[in-house]
């Protein structure tokens, strides 16, 4: 138990030092590609805090968009440095997921997916129709963030310090996703999921973790949100529209939701293939569709399945690479 | 009374777009427990159907839009058998499959007709219609066209004995399979005849949309918080609850727009689901 802990410790300071080195070796291009990975990350992770209760929101990505709305509405008409307008937008976001996990709290399945995804779209149509203050279609204007004034050297306007920002925050928020995963509150969360009944009778009020939950992962989705709209300088409402919540679906199936790792895998790895495809950037959609159906019919657990389908037990894939060498 | 006159007819037009849109996926979602997202591109595809035969090649309007039913429910038939199928009843995964179809058509229409010129589909009945107000007689066809194939649906599943067994599989498949209706050809007929009718609606939409390859993103939306208030593959529900959408959006939209009507349909969803989560109309536990 305390081994593996610490081999999770290990692999984990291992991959922040490969990210810390990184923008130094790859181009300019790429540390920016890089910054929209470890974004969408945030996003596909706190995703993952609501879909352990069992609930898929569809008003996932919408909350990222309140989270960015609500920073340049901060930053930019009232002037709050980037330190607070961070977690506030966040709280932003996570209040209104608050709001919307009432009516959403007792339905299951079919009903779930649609009114998260109308709630969602509601939101969406506020943005698209009250211009003042959000602006309409062509959104607002977010100022590059002012983080230590007078300093003139680190403008976070350019790309290398924007990335190192967005890894600290990413770093952050992931070490606090984690233990919310391993801890009674993210236990009981999987209990809802398996054993609704069974947790029911034992005093689980499900419903109040649903909320939770949704809660919870509506105000690191505002945080991804934030962090997206400081680097992109401008967002509008159809970035928040219903193919970036497919993109999102798509992710976190590919990759699995049983383990704290698995949407990371799916982020990364679809990532990278979109990258690669990237002369045939018209088609990328139609590629995930094909990944996503053929991943449901032949590896329906995702990619983190992948280990024990092919007969490795869990958690011991190192082991079997050693065995598999004494033969 | 001129004013009153208009809304009743605008209301009943749009009531009968819903009422199209939402019974086809209501029937899937009630054999197949499957959250059909691609509804909303079937319906696109039954558009471009319209535009390619009746638009280019000159076709009748009408043996258009019947070709249209047939692609579509012949599309959606073809999914079932390669993809739907595969979900086994798992709601989370079937409706994930759906989306990935959702990119797969999409693509699809983009590269073979492009995304940005514009389509337009002339109207084949442009004469102005006057009865409680005005209209066209291209927008008026929606309603008796409507009322033709919910009729012929409705009587297919009451009075046929392969329409009677479809909705004995929907309410208790194991039973329906001992009396020789397998889960599979329910699947498959429910199937054909939800994506017919989005065919349908696509197809009698054509000349009033914009015919553009994201256009079933708007319409999945409202059809799928009709079917939410009418009780999911409760037919009779849904009906209802597209008359009853249908008339508050005509209402909202003559008065204030139509983003506002989006709005509060949603919020009417809400807080219905708050109050009843089983919907306005329960629908048998299965």
């Amino acid at each position: 138990m305390r081994k593996s802990s610490m081999n999770k410790l290990a692999g984990f300071a291992l991959l922040t030092a490969v990210m810390i080195a990184l923008p130094f070796v790859v181009s300019g291009y790429k540390v920016d590609f890089l910054t929209m990975l470890m974004v969408n990350v945030i996003l596909a992770v706190s995703f993952r805090v609501i879909t352990t209760t069992g609930g898929w929101s569809l008003a996932h990505v919408p909350m990222m968009g309140a989270g960015a709305y609500a920073t340049a509405l901060m930053s930019g008409n009232l002037g709050i440095p980037f330190w607070f307008s961070m977690p506030l937008a966040g709280l932003v976001a996570g209040l209104i997921g608050l709001g919307i996990s009432y009516p959403l709290r007792r339905t299951e399945g079919f009903a779930f997916f649609v009114a998260s995804f109308a709630a969602g779209e509601a939101l969406r149509l506020c943005w698209i129709r009250f211009k003042i203050p959000f602006g309409g279609h062509q959104g607002l204007v977010v100022p590059p963030p002012m983080l230590v004034p007078g300093v003139q050297w680190l403008d976070f306007a350019e790309a290398i310090p924007y990335y190192f920002l967005t890894l600290v925050v990413t770093v952050f928020c992931l070490m606090i996703m984690h233990r919310l995963d391993v801890c009674r509150i993210g236990s009981t969360f999987k209990t809802i999921h398996s054993e609704e009944n069974l947790a029911k009778s034992m005093g689980i009020n499900t419903a109040r973790y649903k909320m939770l939950a949704l809660t919870i992962g509506s105000f690191f989705a505002g945080i991804a949100g934030v962090l997206l709209a400081h680097r992109l300088w401008a967002i509008e409402p159809d970035q928040f529209g219903f193919s970036t919540t497919l993109y999102l679906l798509v992710w976190v199936v590919f990759g699995g939701t049983t383990t704290f790792s698995g949407p990371i895998l799916g982020v990364v790895v679809l990532s990278i293939i979109g990258e690669l495809l990237r002369p045939l950037a018209d088609w990328v959609p139609m590629v995930y569709g094909i990944i996503i159906i053929l991943t449901l019919i032949f590896l329906p657990g995702g990619l983190e399945s992948l280990p024990s389908r092919i007969g490795i037990p869990k958690g011991k894939f190192w082991r079997a690479q050693i065995t598999v060498e004494d033969r | 009374m001129q004013f009153i006159g208009q809304m009743i007819l605008n209301g009943l037009m749009t009531s009968s777009f819903y009422a199209l849109i939402a019974v086809g996926l209501s029937l899937v979602f009630g054999v197949m427990h499957i959250v059909n997202f691609a509804h909303g591109e079937f319906y696109m595809v039954g558009a471009y159907t319209v535009w390619v035969l009746f638009a280019l090649l000159d076709w009748p309007f009408f043996v258009a839009v019947g070709v249209a039913i047939l692609v579509v429910g012949i599309l959606g038939l073809v999914s079932e058998k390669l993809i739907f199928r595969r979900a086994r009843g798992n709601v989370l995964n079937g409706f994930i499959m759906s989306v990935g179809l959702v990119f797969i058509l999409q693509v699809a229409v983009v590269e073979i007709w492009g995304v940005g010129k514009m389509k337009p589909v002339p109207a084949a009945y442009p004469q102005i219609l006057h009865f409680m107000g005005a209209t066209t007689w291209q927008r008026f066809i929606l309603f008796p066209a409507t009322v033709i194939l919910l009729g012929s649906l409705w009587y297919f599943l009451g009075n046929f004995k392969i329409g009677r067994a479809l909705r004995a599989s929907a309410e208790d498949p194991e039973a329906a399979s001992l009396y020789g209706m397998s889960p599979r050809k329910s699947a498959a007929l429910a199937m054909f005849l939800g994506s017919a009718m989005a065919g349908a609606a696509g197809g009698l939409m054509a000349p009033i949309m914009s015919v553009h390859p994201y256009m079933g993103h708007a319409v999945i939306w409202t059809a799928f918080v009709v079917i939410i208030v009418g009780g999911a593959g409760n037919i009779k529900g849904t009906l209802y609850a597209s008359i009853i959408f249908g008339f508050l959006t005509t209402i909202i939209t003559t008065f204030l727009d139509s983003t506002i009507a989006n709005l509060v349909n949603t919020l009417v969803m809400l807080v219905l689901l708050a109050i009843r989560p089983e919907g306005l109309v329960a629908h048998a536990e299965k």
